[in-house]
């Protein structure tokens, strides 16, 4: 029999094998999951969770998912968080410092607490990525931001009302589209396939007895 | 972290043979030895894993046990009344689905001026196109073209795939990236914007295009921040359980009940877009799975029920490697990149016993050859597995590269205290795939006429294997072709009166096959609820 834990799902005590995530342990104690469970991996943000774990003052985050249970954890889920999400047109912006300031202006309340930082399920450093974007420095929000999968946690402990993933999420298509360094190659490639360049070629394969297609396979050379 | 000495020993061995591991090249197998290689050990071959279908388009042909069950299921709307005199969303285009191929179908379907709507049983962005994470193939490079594209992926899918949804495929694939770029997608590029790209398996020409290894995140995020900034109607939490056709047999909408509420609500449209995504959820062979949680293959359900015929439905992808060790993440993804990057897989005794770019069905096939009848796996709770040794890779191209190329690969480990920079990895095949789907003409079209599909749900694109960076382009490629056509064509429909008409005809001839049906269908979502009653019994 494998070792057990207690856990406390929404305030109520179960015992659960210890090598479960939380997620499984909810699973195991009977949850028919519908919200709060998305990929199940870690990339997805559906899983957010608050606990506590008991005689301990500090309260954590996590993703259910991928954070194993421990004794005498107290968890409540956060499937969904009321993020503010302000539309645009991506066409139409420019990657200036006013149009954080347009669409975003809280994010110049941010009092420098913190809490988003140690919040973070990712373990980004959210303090500094909403600071590269009051200063309009989108490529550095982007890459600070990258690996964000949006599930809200830092908003919910942030007393400026920020809504930080959104934030990141508007630097990282302003950067994307407009700061990156633009790719060329990919015009050109584009530009003659539009003209019909390969299509000769492609045609000609095609049509060709599957034998020939098999050899020519079997024989193409490989890019070191 | 590991802690078992056997697991511990053979670490020792990986690491003694690492500087040697390093710098060979091992010989990629031939065509002869990768036929024997996949009958013998491919998980596809397992005749006693299939069931013949009784009955409906796709009568006498063999499909996994798993999904015979739920395509020759009841519907949930049996003994149900549904009001279709009143339905309760009308729109131009129904899209069922928000993956990378709903919201791209939603999004050029908005560019063409129709009304559009989509539901989806769990939220937008629910879906495997959030977890691709190794890249997406394009050939627009010098030494590149789409020929070459296209005889990569046609040998790679065993010379099965249908040629003319392979050509959109490969013709395609420059403006997908293109247009993504333009949607601010931010894709790994040298100084000079000159895309950064590197093998998968099976390619000829590096044209692996990627975002670190969050590609699919990285799309997946992009397009919906594009499609709530057109605030397109998104009915979330809401699932598709049958389609409806109208008096003319042609497709015009679709009954939807909520998850939570189980409320029913009927959606009338001009044209309807399937893009349900794959199936790895059911757990074919009981494999574990890298998939999302409601990747329970609805859409080939929904559409079979309507008289649509599925393609390959007996080919699926088994990612030759799945986390293997620790239990909390049996069976998730462990990108290809990190092969493409230079980690090679190394058995028990620390050989390096294939070339680590062959193609995933020959790659995960290998692996269940060195972990059965080789008998040179490394023993872990869950089973059998082999090494993917990570440390190569900042041997071979510097340190710091792992945080830089494949920083989720870093964080996912690093969870459970395993530091893949100095660590190797332990793997086995995982169900990752479904090659096979709805069968679609390169208008986006299925059988039923007005019923489109797009994504992981249609068959015959990629054969019957596919290769990496080809599903996340495929998903972008066929969801904007199917947002095109299928708002073009809604121009001219006039939808006549609704019918459930075929969910009845379908019930008769299972009846006439004499055929019970085991279960009621579609799925929607798996049930891993432990029920402890169940467990007393």
């Amino acid at each position: 029999m494998e070792n057990m834990v207690t856990v406390f799902l929404f305030g109520k005590k179960y015992e659960v094998p210890e090598s479960l995530t939380i997620m499984e342990a909810m699973e195991y104690s009977g949850y028919q999951l519908v919200r709060g469970c998305g990929c199940r991996n870690g990339f997805c943000g559906a899983c957010a969770t608050i606990y506590r774990i008991a005689g301990d003052r500090e309260l954590k985050a996590c993703l259910a998912c991928s954070t194993k249970v421990e004794n005498n954890m107290y968890v409540a889920t956060l499937p969904f968080f009321p993020l503010v999400k302000e539309v645009y047109d991506i066409e139409k912006v420019k990657p200036t410092e006013r149009i954080m300031m347009q669409l975003y202006p809280e994010i110049y309340a941010c009092v420098g607490c913190n809490a988003c930082t140690k919040a973070c399920t990712q373990g980004l450093n959210v303090m500094q990525y909403i600071a590269y974007a009051q200063r309009g420095e989108y490529e550095k929000c982007a890459e600070e931001s990258f690996d964000c999968v949006m599930c809200g946690v830092c908003s919910s402990r942030c007393p400026a009302g920020i809504s930080h993933p959104q934030v990141a999420m508007l630097a990282r298509r302003l950067n994307g589209k407009y700061l990156a360094p633009h790719c060329e190659h990919l015009d050109v490639r584009v530009e003659e396939i539009r003209e019909g360049k390969f299509e000769a070629l492609i045609e000609s394969l095609m049509e060709k007895p599957l034998a020939e297609i098999k050899e020519l396979y079997n024989t193409r050379e490989i890019e070191k | 972290m590991y802690t078992d000495p056997k697991m511990l020993e053979s670490i020792k061995k990986v690491e003694a043979a690492r500087e040697a591991n390093i710098r060979l090249d091992p010989r990629r197998m031939t065509a002869e030895e990768k036929d024997v290689l996949l009958r013998t050990f491919h998980p596809d071959y397992r005749e006693n894993q299939f069931a013949v279908l009784q009955f409906g388009p796709n009568k006498g042909e063999k499909v996994p046990t798993e999904l015979a069950a739920l395509l020759q299921g009841s519907s949930r709307l049996l003994g149900k009344t549904v009001d279709l005199a009143h339905p309760d969303y009308d729109t131009d285009v129904l899209i069922i689905g928000a993956g990378g191929a709903g919201t791209s179908a939603a999004i050029e379907a908005d560019n063409n001026g129709a009304r559009v709507m989509i539901v989806t049983k769990l939220r937008m962005g629910d879906a495997n196109t959030m977890m691709a994470e190794g890249g997406i193939q394009a050939a627009d490079k010098p030494n590149d073209s789409p020929a070459q594209h296209f005889l990569d992926a046609y040998g790679g899918g065993h010379f099965a795939a249908q040629k003319d949804l392979l050509y959109k495929l490969v013709t395609e694939a420059p403006e997908a990236i293109q247009w993504l770029s333009n949607l601010g997608v931010e894709f790994d590029k040298a100084p000079d914007g000159t895309m950064i790209t590197t093998h998968g398996g099976g390619t000829s020409r590096k044209r692996m295009h990627a975002a670190k290894d969050y590609s699919g995140a990285e799309i997946m995020r992009t397009l919906r921040d594009e499609v709530l900034n057109r605030q397109i109607p998104v009915v979330d939490f809401t699932a598709a359980i049958e389609l409806i056709k109208d008096e003319n047999g042609h497709c015009a909408g679709a009954v939807l009940m909520n998850m939570e509420t189980k409320e029913l609500l009927v959606a009338r449209a001009k044209t309807v877009i399937l893009a349900t995504g794959g199936a790895g959820r059911l757990h074919y062979q009981g494999f574990p799975t890298s998939n999302h949680y409601g990747a329970t293959a609805d859409g080939l359900i929904l559409g079979y029920r309507a008289g649509a015929k599925l393609l390959y439905a007996d080919t699926l992808q088994y990612h030759p490697t799945g986390a293997a060790f620790p239990a909390q993440i049996y069976g998730a993804l462990v990108t290809e990149k990190v092969r493409s990057v230079g980690a090679m897989l190394i058995n028990a005794e620390g050989e390096a016993f294939m070339n680590p770019l062959e193609t995933r069905d020959v790659s995960a096939a290998s692996i269940i050859r060195e972990c059965s009848e080789r008998g040179k796996g490394v023993k872990t709770p869950l089973g059998d597995a082999v090494w993917l040794d990570t440390p190569m890779i900042e041997l071979k191209h510097g340190e710091g590269t792992i945080e830089k190329r494949i920083p989720a690969m870093m964080r996912m480990f690093g969870k459970h205290g395993i530091d893949i920079r100095k660590e190797p990895i332990l793997v086995y095949p995982t169900l990752h795939y479904q090659n096979g789907g709805l069968h679609i003409t390169p208008d986006g079209q299925t059988d039923v006429e007005n019923l489109f599909a797009a994504g992981e749900v249609v068959g015959g694109i990629h054969g019957r294997n596919r290769l990496m960076g080809n599903s996340l382009l495929d998903i972008i490629v066929f969801g904007r072709n199917a947002g095109k056509q299928a708002s073009e064509k809604a121009k001219s429909v006039t939808v006549g009166a609704l019918t459930l008409g075929h969910v009845d005809a379908f019930e008769a001839e299972r009846k006439a096959a004499g055929c019970e049906a085991e279960t009621i269908s579609p799925r929607l979502l798996p049930n891993y609820a432990r029920r402890a009653e169940e467990e007393r019994r």
